[in-house]
């Protein structure tokens, strides 16, 4: 008898397809949420195959914390220029200097959070009906229960506990005035599927994302790079250390792994044989048990 | 280097866990995870100060799965929550589902992408009302792979009688599950790790394989239709450059069936025919495409396509037809089902109106009795009705395909899901 065996990565790699082309057919003017990290990488890979030979029919839209790594806004603007899309880009700093959003004070204080201020500006500015996010239910337990179709009220906010229910492929993109969507095509990869995905399809990421030697130093269980924006306080020391980084943000909460990891392969290994998750790197996570879940509610992405 | 490259190799087994926390069924999951190394040391770190806190002796492994704030205080699962993990062989998504009555709505969610239930029942309680359901939810969702996992064979001191009383109880019952084409049981105790991982010492009279070995293995390559030909149209591709000046690509999801280059296809409604020039998977052109591949296809006449219209065979065509007759379950927990009422359907790429003419009967999902003196469907109800939309649709029996026999229904003034549907 025939067997008709699809491998995972195939079938991610489908639905995710299929997610993309349904969020083109239910919205008007849809963007696609693009930080320059793996994730939003890896998606906007799955948009070009999934409307080639035409171009993906999204605006690429960066909300920028202007904390970031020179190499991320190096290897964004490479890109976008490659897939010929246009990009615009949400500047945390310009909601500051209008006064619609408030830097945090403190000693660990982030611009993280005031992304979400930026990003639901830029969707009224732009008119964006829907965004398309990176976000994996594997990568925090309030994701896990995320859909891939999320509603947003007017505000931007969402309600876990008001979600609708996904059944099959079957999506409902319906909405009011004001309102917009979430959504999620990846939301059923795990990091490894992202890992191994970017292997099979030859992928380029950052260099960040692969062993190199930076100045870095320990701050609340993290090893932060040394940077302008992130300068070491007293007690704590810096030194020049092989890393790499598993998940690319603003950086001052991305804290770095120790690795000799410098290939696709070596990565894929050395995530295999982890025993903490890429965000256990994330100091804007470890806020509180819920703080994923309070962002999300907020209009976090 | 080989092996590290098994996961070229790997497939994918969707499935779904239903039951209450007595059953044991997130000690079950934390097992799974905890003996694939599927927990990390931060989750793990971060459940046991959550355990502390809220006064658990025990790692309380459901905290792994319970990410909501409202769901931690309350102490219980509210939603569908999806969990992820791996072995060499597969890749595992697991739609855990909370089990009580009034989260049907949840089960039949949770149950409708998975090709496999895991249905929990305690050694010492035996099959309850809650098994039974469970059981006909995963049968009216379509799922052909049954496991059913007697927990807690430690409290029974591992005596083979409870367990063979249970098969006899479940196999009575599950005479009358129409989809389900294997049923399997397994012996556990998901506390001590007994069959769940490795096979267990401590029932020799046992003779099967540990449940993690059947997730492995059992077959489900044939599961999806792979005999009538379906590829509901999702987007047309036209790229507004000089170089692809004249490509039309029809892009979306073979929900059905298999197509090849060259072989003849009548679209839907319009009725013409041509031939299948290509299929693309972008700069790939593919031999064959089946459920559930995306693929995009060139056709070798010009003809008008859009969204919503399906490509079929000439000799395979689907139902073509206005009334409908389905089963559906009703999620709204703010609106009932009122017959006359005009909803949006969705079913494929297709959206429709569609009116509920008649409501036939009201299924119990504890006693499976169909009821025709209640007709009322409200949240979590379930029964046979009739349906007239606005536009033919091309389907099939849920039973036959369950992508070309699904949809949902939205309400028109406020969108929100209200219903999800099988079509009869």
């Amino acid at each position: 008898m025939r067997t008709y065996n699809v491998t995972h990565l195939n079938q991610l790699e489908s639905e995710s397809i299929y997610v993309l082309r349904e969020t083109a057919a239910q919205f008007e003017r849809p963007c696609l949420l693009f930080s320059g990290g793996k994730d939003s990488i890896v998606m906007a890979h799955l948009a070009a195959k999934a409307f080639a030979p035409a171009k993906a029919p999204f605006n690429f839209l960066h909300v920028d914390t202007g904390h970031n790594f020179p190499e991320t806004i190096e290897f964004r603007d490479r890109f976008v220029k490659k897939l010929g899309v246009q990009l615009v880009v949400g500047s945390v700093q310009d909601s500051i200097e209008r006064g619609t959003a408030q830097e945090e004070t403190g000693p660990d204080a982030s611009r993280n959070g005031l992304q979400s201020v930026t990003l639901l500006e830029s969707i009224e500015r732009e008119g964006f009906d829907a965004c398309l996010g990176g976000g994996r239910r594997d990568e925090e337990k309030a994701r896990a229960k995320e859909r891939f179709f999320s509603h947003r009220d007017a505000f931007g906010q969402w309600d876990p506990k008001n979600q609708r229910p996904e059944l099959w492929n079957l999506f409902n993109g319906r909405m009011g005035p004001g309102e917009n969507f979430r959504i999620f095509p990846l939301s059923n990869w795990t990091e490894m599927d992202i890992w191994q995905y970017a292997r099979l399809e030859e992928i380029d990421l950052p260099s960040l994302y692969f062993a190199h030697e930076r100045e870095v130093f320990e701050r609340n269980g993290s090893l932060l790079a040394v940077s302008e924006f992130v300068v070491p306080r007293d007690g704590e020391n810096p030194s020049k250390e092989t890393v790499r980084f598993r998940t690319i943000g603003d950086a001052t909460c991305t804290g770095a792994v120790r690795s000799k990891a410098s290939s696709l392969d070596e990565v894929i290994q050395e995530v295999a044989a982890s025993r903490v998750t890429e965000r256990g790197s994330r100091s804007d996570d470890r806020r509180s048990e819920a703080a994923m879940e309070d962002r999300k509610k907020q209009g976090y992405f | 280097m080989t092996e590290d490259k098994n996961y070229l190799e790997m497939d994918l087994l969707r499935f779904t866990t239903a039951g209450s926390v007595d059953d044991g069924k997130s000690t079950l999951v934390g097992r799974l995870f905890y003996d694939t190394k599927s927990i990390f040391e931060d989750q793990l770190e971060a459940i046991e100060r959550s355990s502390k806190q809220h006064g658990d002796e025990n790692v309380n492994l459901a905290l792994l799965t319970d990410g909501l704030r409202a769901e931690r205080e309350q102490g219980i699962t509210i939603d569908v929550a999806y969990r992820y993990f791996a072995t060499p062989k597969r890749k595992f998504i697991i739609a855990d589902t909370p089990g009580h009555i009034q989260y049907t709505r949840n089960m039949v969610t949770g149950a409708s992408t998975a090709n496999l239930a895991l249905i929990l029942v305690d050694a010492r309680k035996g099959v309850i009302e809650q098994t039974k359901r469970h059981a006909f939810i995963a049968d009216l969702l379509g799922i052909k792979h049954v496991a059913v996992c007697i927990n807690k064979m430690d409290l029974v001191d591992y005596e083979q009688s409870p367990y063979e009383q249970i098969l006899k109880d479940f196999g009575d019952f599950a005479s009358r599950l129409d989809h389900v084409t294997e049923l399997t049981f397994v012996p556990i105790s998901a506390l001590k790790g007994d069959n769940v991982v490795e096979r267990s010492e401590n029932m020799p009279w046992y003779k099967g394989p540990s449940l993690l070995y059947h997730l492995e293995t059992v077959y489900v390559g044939s599961d999806a239709n792979h005999v009538d030909a379906r590829f509901p149209v999702q987007w047309v591709i036209r790229p507004h450059s000089d170089e692809h000046h004249d490509f039309r690509g029809f892009a979306g999801r073979v929900a059905g069936g298999v197509f090849k280059p060259g072989d003849e296809v009548t679209v839907l409604p319009s009725g013409f025919s041509t031939r299948i020039k290509k299929i693309l998977m972008a700069d790939k052109e593919l031999e064959e495409a089946y459920n559930p591949l995306s693929v995009t296809i060139t056709l070798e006449d010009e003809i008008d396509v859009s969204r919503g219209d399906m490509l079929v065979k000439p000799n395979n065509q689907p139902n073509v037809d206005q009334n409908l007759d389905a089963m559906l379950c009703w999620f709204s927990s703010s609106k009932k089902l009122v017959a006359g009422t005009k909803y949006l359907l969705r079913h494929t790429s297709k959206d429709v109106q569609a009116i509920v003419t008649e409501v036939l009967y009201k299924v119990d999902v504890n006693t499976l009795r169909k009821s025709e003196d209640d007709r009322e469907l409200g949240m979590n109800d379930i029964g046979r009705v009739t349906l007239r939309v606005s536009q033919p649709l091309f389907f099939d029996t849920y039973r036959r395909n369950r992508n070309t026999g699904s949809f949902i229904l939205a309400d028109a003034f406020t969108n929100e899901t209200l219903a999800a549907g099988m079509m009869r």
